[in-house]
């Protein structure tokens, strides 16, 4: 009954379903919130001891560099092979140097390396966060009132935020080169007008600058969403397994919904 | 792992990282190929830029001398206005001829600069005077048209 019409009970059921899951998705979206402004705030430890975060570096920017630089490579180079094939119809192949440049610096450079970091390193903080859950070593530190939050946390998020702009500028500059390998040395594209027509047309506060402030909102994203995931996993081994594959496939999306805005904005100047 | 090797590691990562955006702004961005503090801006009118946009180089004699720095509207006169910044290494004569030119049939196009005789230089704020706009290929397809018709029908009032 509804308002005194006879509206039978079990009709209501899906229908309840669907609330009770857009409430709950919205509740986890502030807290998430709330979990990134407290991060922000407990950041003052990492200041102090710049060592927590040195070694954050190491895990998630130092580890990552052997699958950034192969797949910019490979990427460049393929985009050389493809963009070769396509603006040899059109009688220019010169301007290689300006599709491989411009197609890495915009995008791919920050996209592909936010997905890689997102898979490799943000997959690593949310199971290594939620097994310390797991084994209570957070509320161990809870008890030795030592605050997880910036002991823990903090340390994670200003690491992932310092490594995803180096990665995404190595993964670019390595692309690039693999365009040149393939491009000049092993098609045979003038390497004068490879080099004068890509300076030509890449800007560097409009297409350098904007692809560096990508990945930065990336990196932002990729580690919020890893160490919440973490943070909030269900202490139990499925908990961690859930999280895990959780935190890989919201931040892919959170990265190329994100990446869609940013350009809107930046490119078009909506 | 040791606390050493550990920061050796982040060291060379970040300074591998800079080293790449160095690369990019430099190598592959056009940052540094003009510094503004050695240039000096000159202004050009055109009847029509054509696909010109701001910094297009500055070419003459088919090297790049200067970039556009800044495209407007005058709205008295109704042309175009383009200011050039072009490197103090090079000086031009007051009279020298700007002319705006696409490289190849549909690259990008860019300002051509002519030198003239006249032994005074252009100096900063200065205009140049003599301007040649772009080509229009509608236009230029349009005016060919039109002479082959005037050219027939003058061919056949001969021929009557």
């Amino acid at each position: 009954m509804i308002w005194g019409w006879p509206v039978p009970e079990r009709s209501l059921i899906p229908i309840r379903h669907l609330g009770h899951r857009v409430i709950e998705s919205v509740w986890r979206l502030g807290v998430a919130a709330r979990f990134f402004v407290l991060t922000l705030m407990r950041s003052g430890t990492c200041a102090r001891r710049p060592h927590l975060v040195i070694r954050e570096v190491f895990s998630t920017g130092v580890l990552s560099l052997i699958i950034i630089l192969v797949s910019g490579l490979f990427v460049g180079m393929v985009l050389g092979l493809q963009g070769y094939d396509t603006l040899q119809t059109y009688g220019s192949e010169e301007a290689l140097g300006i599709l491989v440049a411009l197609s890495l610096v915009r995008e791919l450079g920050p996209v592909v390396a936010a997905l890689l970091f997102a898979s490799r390193a943000g997959s690593a903080i949310t199971a290594e966060i939620g097994l310390m859950r797991a084994t209570e070593q957070i509320e161990a530190m809870q008890m030795m009132a030592v605050d997880p939050i910036a002991r823990v946390v903090a340390p994670r998020f200003w690491g992932g935020l310092i490594s995803m702009p180096l990665l995404a500028a190595l993964f670019s500059a390595m692309g690039i080169f693999g365009g040149y390998l393939v491009g000049v040395v092993l098609i045979g594209v003038d390497e004068g007008s490879f080099w004068s027509q890509m300076q030509a047309a890449v800007d560097f506060g409009d297409d350098i600058l904007q692809g560096v402030i990508k990945s930065v909102v990336f990196g932002v994203a990729v580690t919020v969403i890893a160490l919440f995931e973490g943070f909030d996993a269900p202490p139990t081994a499925e908990g961690v397994s859930r999280a895990t594959t959780r935190t890989v496939v919201t931040s892919s999306l959170a990265i190329l919904a994100l990446d869609f805005v940013l350009t809107a904005i930046m490119f078009r100047g909506v | 792992m040791e606390r050493t090797t550990l920061d050796l590691w982040v060291g060379l990562f970040v300074a591998a990282g800079i080293g790449a955006l160095i690369f990019l702004a430099l190598k592959v961005g056009n940052l540094g190929s003009f510094d503004s503090a050695r240039t000096y801006a000159v202004e050009a009118h055109f009847d029509n830029i054509g696909g010109l946009k701001a910094r297009a180089p500055v070419k003459s004699a088919g090297v790049v001398v200067g970039r556009v720095s800044e495209i407007g509207f005058d709205a008295q006169k109704f042309e175009a206005t383009v200011r050039l910044d072009l490197d103090s290494r090079y000086q031009f004569p007051k009279d020298s001829s700007a002319s705006i030119m696409t490289s190849g049939l549909l690259g990008e196009q860019y300002i051509a600069l002519e030198a003239g005789g006249e032994e005074a230089m252009l100096k900063s704020g200065d205009r140049i005077q003599l301007t040649q706009g772009a080509v229009v290929l509608e236009q230029l397809i349009g005016q060919f048209l039109y002479g082959k018709g005037d050219a027939a029908a003058g061919a056949e009032g001969e021929a009557k």
